[in-house]
């Protein structure tokens, strides 16, 4: 009987190096001739450059070279639009504005660049930095979403006639006429605020460029090794097979790491092309809070419209959204939040304008969520605003409202971030949301242990909340397969990993395709000398999109083998099995050959091939699904808190998922573990803080609080439902944000759920004890 | 290049001598200078710990200390915790309960742990969680680091 080995719990292949300090991360590379580089950055958020005086940092023993943007001549330009807006949607109005290598003229946000030091080491090139001098005239800050559409507000960008970055219509049957049918119409405005991702790793690049051999070694912490190799061969006048880009091991993406073309991506490769030599750049801390992508400043003026005993007839969202500078990113994040507004509900009429707006602040790409946190969080609130009302219960209103298990492909009719039409593919609702409610025993908390508690004058909480999450979107992935001659088997993709055990996961997926040991199975990711095609590591897709691609490659090699064992079995193909390294006859195990041999005969030294013929036991292939997968979830808190510090403590946790098929239980409870810790961050502890002077205040883990072992619950405790995915052999949806995005809707039912003796409504996210306390003060 | 400093450390069981400027990091040094890799940097002021190495046996912050201050001083780095062919039960129970998703946190972690478990060998899941709450990990949530300790815990009580 073949072994399984999709479902398993296997141990990561990858981590005896990392655990034992032997892994490649970027800061790692030391490479002779290497040369450091350090920043001049802009500390004003909006000015214009009168001067900049480098000759000082020039002088300084140890420097090679300082730019500014007039040093770069004809090949200063600004970084391309990685993401174009949705052509299916009508009226849709985008000013597309991108960032530059080095600032030539006005500065945009805080922390912009305006020089490079090139010197022997980073502590040289630092002290060169501080004998820049530059003049600035500073412009007034653009640094409020709402003052930034006004009339009169200062302009981020003069060419343009307002700060207005884009505008987006999507509809979906008459809200208005719902409107009118309605027993209840609520109107609320939220206010949600932006996060940072904080990985462990901040962002660095190691560009070589051998002039010698015309060659350009990039080692970069991105999630986008491709694009970036294809990118940068473009702006560099080069042919794409003289780059090459490497993602190694990386401390944590989390999104910020997949935006492109930051303004050290275009300029350190090419300062390597200058001086031709290595050059080495590492983020510190403080840089990576102004210089690596935030998202999640929106202002929403909701309107949902239901019938008396609580269904919706129809939602309406209006919303602004700060894009920052500039917007790179086109309009992936507001299209999630639209996408994610009617969350798992049967909402048969909706509405939503979306209002990009330039501020100047850091730019804004997806962090873990990438916009959906928002519109859960909304639909969430809303309807635990419209329970109270209607004085129906919070798991009533859901459960009457969920999308139904047989309606589904279930087309909402708007366009996603894949500019397609938003179907969900499968799912079931109200299965997940009862099991969450099993698992915490909500029925018997809420008619037993909570007013017993309450009546000992403890304000304890519960909640329930559920989601879904758009994952698995296109284009493709590809991956190349190979048996060698050592029995082992290579796997190798464009495609990069951030610690989500891609090298256990797709070798599982082989191995269930050739019978060979999971530690036999050696995956090569993230390096286009290896394999150029392919987009990144984004938007929950790695399972669906690598994983069935690597199936499929996978799949083809089994094919080859199978042909030819059979002939060199004598036997029919149907009577051979793949099992432990080796094809054998069914019936009669002693029969067989090792697919190490079978390998090298695949691999003639001598004589003819048929036509037709492919050497080896290889094989490439890609998945481009036609759209992407739905996986949803629901998650539940019962949670204490303290009216008179605002402290809390969480008592139970729990994560119901459906991802789909699961590939490693191990690897998605340890996704749904790190998800949840960043949602409870940006529920309760973590907000980035501006001045309106665009100036950030907490740019420090001193004063940005991440979530530490004491803040999490004792035990998250994960269940699972399954509904396979139709759109994918494997049947796979991805769950590498889902931990995140239903936690701050749960925090704030549970908050309010606790503090049921205090007449408050919680109507903006991220909170904390600071802001709990405020808000209970004014009620 | 004036003033510098002859340093004399042992960093896992080695004696280096090398001239070093006052200013540089300990972290520096050990990465760049000894080519230690495994111990990472996460912030320069101390607070994610990802730095944490073992000063003359105590767990310390590497980014806030220069090389000079360690001058006579033994050092561990996680490079001297095990190896490939011989990880520490700590190392191994971390990947038997996942412990790690993208490693960066972990060097950190081992330090301060394996020091933690030699004074501690027999935690409660609440000393532990306090044990490691100077340590930042963003991808685990720290459920399962926790978890790999209480494994490691019991194999080397039993070894």
């Amino acid at each position: 009987m073949a072994k399984k080995f999709i479902g398993e719990r296997v141990r990561r292949n990858e981590d005896a190096r990392l655990l034992t300090g032997q892994a490649l991360f970027v800061d790692d590379i030391e490479i002779p001739g290497m040369l450091h580089a350090a920043f001049k950055r802009s500390d004003y958020a909006h000015a214009r450059i009168l001067s900049i005086n480098v000759s000082a940092a020039r002088d300084l023993p140890g420097v090679h070279a300082v730019y500014t943007a007039a040093d770069m001549g004809e090949d200063w330009a600004p970084g391309p639009p990685l993401v174009s807006p949705p052509p299916s949607v009508k009226d849709v109005t985008f000013y597309s504005r991108r960032q530059a290598p080095l600032v030539k003229d006005v500065i945009r946000h805080a922390g912009e660049t305006l020089a490079v030091v090139i010197a022997e080491s980073r502590y040289i090139a630092e002290d060169a930095v501080d004998e820049i001098l530059v003049e600035y005239d500073p412009l007034p800050v653009v640094s409020d979403l709402e003052k930034a559409l006004s009339a009169d507000s200062p302009l981020v960008h003069d060419d343009l006639e307002s700060n207005l970055a884009a505008h987006l219509n999507q509809q979906k049957g008459d809200y208005e006429s719902a409107k009118k049918q309605a027993d209840v119409v609520i109107q609320r405005r939220f206010h949600l605020d932006r996060g940072a991702a904080v990985a462990m790793e901040n962002r660095g690049i190691v560009a070589h460029w051998d002039e010698k051999a015309k060659q350009l070694t990039i080692w970069d912490t991105t999630q986008a090794p491709i694009p970036i190799r294809n990118g940068t061969a473009s702006r560099l006048g080069l042919s794409e097979n003289q780059v090459r880009v490497i993602a190694p091991f990386i401390g944590g993406a989390f999104g910020p790491k997949m935006m492109m073309f930051y303004p050290e991506e275009m300029l350190i490769p090419w300062v390597s092309v200058q001086l031709c030599r290595p050059i080495k750049w590492i983020e510190d801390r403080r840089e990576n809070f102004y210089a690596t992508t935030s998202e999640r400043e929106q202002v929403h003026e909701v309107e949902i419209a239901l019938t008396k005993d609580g269904h919706i007839l129809g939602l309406k969202d209006d919303f602004l959204h700060d894009t920052g500078a500039f917007d790179p990113y086109g309009l992936t994040l507001p299209l999630n939040t639209q996408c994610h507004l009617m969350g798992p509900y049967n909402i048969p009429n909706f509405s939503s304008q979306c209002t990009a707006v330039f501020t100047n602040k850091p730019i804004v790409t997806p962090v873990r969520g990438a916009g959906r946190q928002q519109g859960i969080y909304i639909i969430e609130r809303m309807l635990d605003i419209s329970a109270a009302e209607l004085s129906i219960d919070p798991t009533v209103i859901r459960k009457m409202n969920f999308i139904p298990p047989d309606a589904f492909p279930f087309n909402n009719t708007i366009v996603d971030q894949a500019f397609t039409p938003l179907i969900l593919d499968s799912g079931n609702f109200v299965a997940v949301f009862e099991k969450a409610a099993e698992m915490i025993g909500y029925e018997k908390f809420v008619k037993e242990e909570q007013p017993r508690l309450r009546a000992s004058g403890k304000h304890v909480g519960i909640a329930l909340t559920p989601f879904i999450e758009t994952t698995g979107v296109g284009p493709y992935e590809g991956a190349r397969v190979q048996i060698e001659t050592n029995g082992k088997v290579n796997v190798v993709t464009g495609y990069g990993t951030q610690g989500q055990g891609h090298f256990t996961m797709l070798a599982q997926i082989v191995s269930e395709q050739l019978g060979v040991a999971v530690q036999n199975v050696r995956v090569v990711t993230g390096d286009t000398a290896e394999f150029h095609w392919g987009t990144g590591t984004f938007a929950s897709r790695g399972a669906v999109v690598m994983g069935n691609a690597v199936h499929a490659a996978a799949s083809g090699v089994r094919k080859k083998v199978l042909k030819l064992a059979s002939k060199v079995l004598s036997t029919p193909e149907e009577e051979l099995e793949l099992v432990d390294g080796v094809v054998r006859i069914a019936d009669v195990p002693d029969r067989s050959i090792s697919l190490g041999e079978l390998s090298g005969l695949a691999n003639p030294l001598r004589g003819a091939v048929d036509p037709g013929f492919e050497p080896g036991l290889e094989s490439t292939d890609y998945f481009g699904p036609q759209s992407g997968t739905t996986a949803s979830g629901c998650h539940g808190m019962i949670l204490e808190v303290d009216p008179e510090t605002m402290m809390v403590e969480i008592k139970r946790y729990v994560a119901v998922e459906d991802c789909g098929r699961v590939i490693n239980p191990l690897i998605v409870e340890g996704q749904i573990h790190g998800g949840v810790s960043m949602g409870l961050g940006n529920a309760y502890y973590e907000k980035l803080q501006f001045d309106e002077d665009g100036q950030i205040l907490n740019a420090s883990l001193a004063d940005y609080l991440i979530v530490t072992s004491r803040e999490m619950p004792k035990k998250v405790e994960t269940g699972h439902w399954e509904t396979l995915s139709p759109l994918n052999q494997l049947g796979s949806k991805g769950v590498g944000e889902a931990g995140a995005i239903p936690v701050p809707a749960l925090f704030a039912q549970a908050l309010q759920n606790a503090l049921f003796d205090h007449k408050f409504e919680i109507l903006e996210t991220p909170l904390s004890p600071n802001r709990l306390f405020e808000l209970l003060q004014a009620s | 290049m004036d003033n510098l400093f002859n340093l004399s450390i042992t960093v896992n069981g080695v004696l280096y001598e090398r001239q070093v400027e006052p200013r540089l990091l300990l972290s520096d040094f050990l990465r760049h200078d000894l080519g230690l890799t495994g111990t990472h940097v996460g912030c320069e002021h101390g607070v994610c710990g990802a730095c944490t190495i073992q000063f003359d046996s105590q767990p310390a912050r590497s980014c806030l200390m220069f090389a000079v201050m360690a001058h006579g001083h033994r050092i561990t780095t996680v490079e001297g915790l095990g190896t490939l062919e011989k990880l520490h039960p700590l190392q191994e129970a971390f990947k038997e309960e996942h412990g790690l998703q993208c490693g960066f946190c972990t060097p950190g972690f081992l330090t301060t742990l394996t020091s933690f478990l030699e004074e501690n060998p027999d935690p409660t899941e609440e000393e532990i969680r306090e044990a490691v709450s100077g340590n930042l990990c963003r991808c685990t949530g720290y459920q399962h680091i926790i978890g790999s300790v209480k494994l490691a815990a019991e194999k080397m009580r039993t070894n």
